[in-house]
């Protein structure tokens, strides 16, 4: 018995032949069992289709391997990595939301905890912000981080500079961590990334060790993100004219040199996963992140 | 046993290393100062064309097939070189017998790299690979090797014992060769005129007694020849029964690798100049590996046409290549060239580890010009590399992930191209209170993993909260009520203005008063309400200037 199977497309009314793995293709199969339901033999089809080199390669869809799943390392911040499982490798995630939200201190830790991992890291810095004071305090160890400063120019300029020294850094590989800033730019700016450029980052960075990292206002990649954290905006009590969810030390009757910024509180929201620990619904953390000063 | 490479021909030989294409066409080369050039050396298409050495170069041009090349002392001193590192690549005891002979002691050798015909035949594969045709013969004695290598091509070994037999077929111009060279190498070049005189008049001599080859000349009675001949008749007798014995002088070839090119006409663009950089380059690593080293650091010299005006033509040379326009604005290469007035254009390419492979180096160098273009014609290549040690690197399964440095170099360097060299790096803090005490420096992970690593702040503490800053920072209007920080206008960034909702500060900092450069500051930390919603700023007031800047965002 010829192990060949005939089955049916719907779409076009005829039929499509796939080989078993290890079956022979000779001799050819016979019209009777080419025939199907009563339909009259395909031979010549048939006997084209088993000549055709462009198929010996085909992987038939119920064959296909399943995904691994991507390892995760951690963010740097252990109430980040309660929420999302870490950070995964080979795979892009996106941490979005509005100025003094949080994004560069959670930018900043994941660089530290890779840096103390051993691993190489690389900042592509579009608006050129990173203050190398904040990144020694978070830990980094700077050695271990490549600093590529865009953003001498216009954001058009400096977003064109962005995407290619982050195709130059992808193919090169061997990063631990690839983080993009695009804290700065702005949106209108940022949404003229097409997505097929996103999708390239992803396909790059696939199977790779490297975690794919972008710091934006808003989420851009689309569903090419694996992972999307959006990050909360500060709100004003107005009664009390203080900053509610953030641990200042905000006391009226104090003076301004007696007060002092101690740390921001960081609301994040996990919004969008596509590991294995998808979450039923949107799921919000709140921590607390303190100024270097406040020890 | 002993073993000698000679390279027949070798001014030929040293233009064809620097030029392979010639080789298949007839070839001259000429010296002396013009109009008296005459022709040099030639090659055997040349000789089958009619061309002799002794011709004028103007008779030489009347042949149209003919390429005339001058007589370059420079690739000859290489092309010697290069036959010193073949050599060296096989054993320590070399001796510099001449320009175009180096003799090796193999003593030793064969447990190392096989009988002796495998060592000759390696050494002339090794020579062939560097670019130099040469004969390979194998000897007793250092002498008799010399002379099979100039009587018999390709390679030649000769059993102990069997030198008479062996070398009895060669004529006897052979030897007065090897007395020439070997008086050369002895420094007597005074006297070489001289010698060659000596030599003619005994070759006459030997040719009026019938004396065609060296058997004959072995035959003759000893005492009958040192009456006629003297000394030197002897001596000749002795080389030519493969007797004659004498200690090798060993020298150390010097470590230095160097390649250049000196161009008929001047190249203007640099995608031929890639072209030959690229031959440059595969001979001077092809050199390396035979040395068994690898370069750190190869230093590119480019002669430019050294002209005294602004030549019209000038504004269309240095326009290097498209991609050079491409990163950053056009240059004027006239006024580039003029303002300058230099001959020498110097780049010098520093790796971060030993090194050896061409293909990178001449992206680099591309690269490197793209971005530094000479902005003149240029005459002459010289390129250098500075040998190192290779590096000895074991990988590790548990290893964290690392760039290769060969692929991270050629990544810096066009990153660099992108942004600017000084755009790309790690990181160094300064010992100062400055804003932005830091400096760019060379991203070296290699260097980051032999540093033992430190107990870094942050580490198992919580997250730190951290400032973006705006380079250059902006400049604002503030508002003040009753002493008071009230409200903030920028009109550079319309985020970074609203009123003040909260405030702490001021904090005074000031710092190198005793140098031109001094600061002195007072910070505040604010949040502003705008549109967007609430941030928090760095406000600070430049005591020393009286402006307001916002320095950054805590984020």
């Amino acid at each position: 018995m010829s192990s060949a199977v005939v089955s049916t497309s719907a779409a076009q009314g005829r039929p499509f032949v796939f080989i078993e793995e290890g079956a022979e293709v000779c001799p050819k199969p016979s019209e009777a069992e080419l025939c199907t339901e009563g339909r009259p033999p395909q031979r010549a089809f048939s006997t084209s289709t088993f000549t055709d080199a462009r198929l010996a390669g085909v992987t038939s869809a119920s064959r296909l391997a399943v995904r691994p799943a991507a390892e995760m390392v951690s963010s740097g911040i252990a109430a980040m990595d309660a929420l999302t499982g870490g950070l995964p490798r080979g795979c892009l995630t996106e941490i979005c939301g509005p100025a003094s939200s949080g994004r560069t201190t959670l930018l900043l830790a994941a660089l530290a905890a890779a840096t103390r991992r051993g691993e190489c890291c690389v900042l592509v810095d579009a608006s050129d912000v990173l203050d190398p004071q904040s990144a020694a305090a978070a830990g980094i160890e700077l050695d271990r981080l490549l600093w590529v400063r865009c953003g001498e120019n216009s954001p058009e300029k400096s977003l064109e500079q962005l995407l290619r020294a982050t195709d130059l850094l992808l193919e090169s590989g061997g990063f631990g961590l690839i983080a993009l800033d695009l804290g700065d730019l702005p949106p209108q700016a940022a949404r003229r990334i097409p997505l097929t450029t996103w999708f390239r980052f992803r396909r790059a960075v696939e199977h790779t060790p490297s975690v794919l990292l972008a710091v934006e206002r808003q989420s851009i990649a689309g569903s090419c993100s694996s992972l999307l954290i959006k990050l909360g905006l500060i709100k004003l009590t107005s009664s009390e004219n203080r900053i509610s969810g953030q641990s200042m030390d905000s006391q009226p009757l104090l003076p301004t040199h007696a007060q002092l910024l101690t740390g921001l509180k960081i609301t994040a929201e996990l919004v969008r996963s596509r590991l294995d620990r998808k979450p039923a619904r949107s799921t919000e953390i709140t921590f607390v992140s303190k100024t270097a000063w406040a020890g | 046993m002993f073993a000698c490479i000679f390279v027949p021909n070798f001014p030929v030989a040293a233009v064809f290393r620097a030029e392979p294409e010639l080789r298949a066409r007839a070839v001259a080369i000429f010296e002396g100062k013009p109009p008296m050039e005459k022709v040099f050396a030639v090659n055997e298409s040349a000789i089958r064309v009619g061309i002799t050495p002794g011709m004028t170069k103007a008779q030489a041009e009347l042949c149209s097939e003919l390429t005339l090349r001058p007589r370059s002392l420079l690739q000859e001193s290489v092309a010697h070189a290069v036959l010193l590192d073949c050599a060296q690549s096989f054993s320590p005891c070399v001796e510099d017998a001449a320009a175009d002979t180096v003799i090796l002691d193999l003593a030793g050798m064969e447990s190392l790299f096989g009988s002796l015909l495998e060592i000759a035949h390696n050494l002339f594969r090794c020579a062939a690979n560097l670019g130099l045709d040469g004969n390979v013969a194998v000897a007793s004695n250092p002498d008799a090797a010399v002379v099979a290598a100039r009587g018999f091509s390709g390679v030649t070994v000769i059993p102990s014992g069997q030198e008479a037999d062996s070398l009895g077929s060669l004529p006897v111009e052979v030897l007065s060769a090897g007395w020439i060279a070997e008086k050369e190498r002895e420094g007597k070049k005074k006297e070489k005129e001289e010698d060659q005189q000596e030599s003619v008049r005994l070759l006459a001599v030997l040719e009026r007694w019938g004396i065609r080859d060296l058997r004959a000349l072995a035959a003759l009675p000893k005492v009958a020849l040192s009456e006629r001949l003297g000394q030197e008749g002897l001596r000749l007798q002795q080389l030519a029964r493969g007797e004659a014995s004498r200690t090798l002088v060993p020298v150390e070839a010097p470590a230095v690798f160097e390649e250049a090119i000196e161009l008929e006409y001047p190249i203007l663009l640099l995608e031929p100049l890639a072209f030959l950089l690229n031959r440059l380059l595969e001979q001077i690593c092809a050199r390396l590996a035979a040395r068994a080293l690898n370069t750190q650091e190869l230093r590119l010299t480019l002669a430019l046409q050294n002209l005294t005006g602004v030549d019209p033509q000038l504004e269309s040379f240095g326009i290097p290549s498209e991609s050079d326009a491409s990163h950053g604005a056009p240059r004027s290469p006239a006024r580039h060239f003029i303002s300058g007035r230099q001959s020498k254009f110097c780049r010098t390419l520093r790796l971060p580890l030993p090194m050896l492979d061409p293909k990178l180096f001449l992206k680099l160098l591309q690269l490197d010009l793209n971005a530094h273009p000479p902005g003149a014609p240029i005459r002459k290549i010289h390129l250098a590399a500075e040998p190192a040690r290779p590096r000895s690197a074991q990988g590790g399964l548990f290893l964290p992930p690392s760039p290769e440095p060969e692929k991270l170099e050629l990544t810096l360097a066009r990153i660099a191209g992108l942004v600017g060299e000084p755009r790309v790096g790690s990181l160094e803090l300064l010992d100062t209170h400055r804003a932005e005490g830091f400096r760019m420096r060379r991203f070296m992970p290699e260097a980051a993993q032999k540093t033992k690593r430190q107990e870094v702040a942050g580490e198992g503490k919580s997250a730190v909260a951290a400032l973006r800053r705006f380079r250059p920072p902006l400049r604002v209007t503030v508002t003040l009520e009753n002493g008071e920080l009230a409200n903030v206008v920028c009109s550079k960034k319309k985020e970074a203005q609203g009123s003040v909702l909260w405030k702490a500060g001021p904090w005074r900092s000031s710092g190198d008063w005793w140098q031109r450069e001094a600061w002195a500051r007072d910070e505040w930390d604010i949040a502003l309400q705008n549109a967007e919603g609430i941030a928090l700023y760095r406000l600070v007031h430049d005591l020393l200037g009286g402006s307001w800047i916002v320095e950054g965002t805590y984020d």
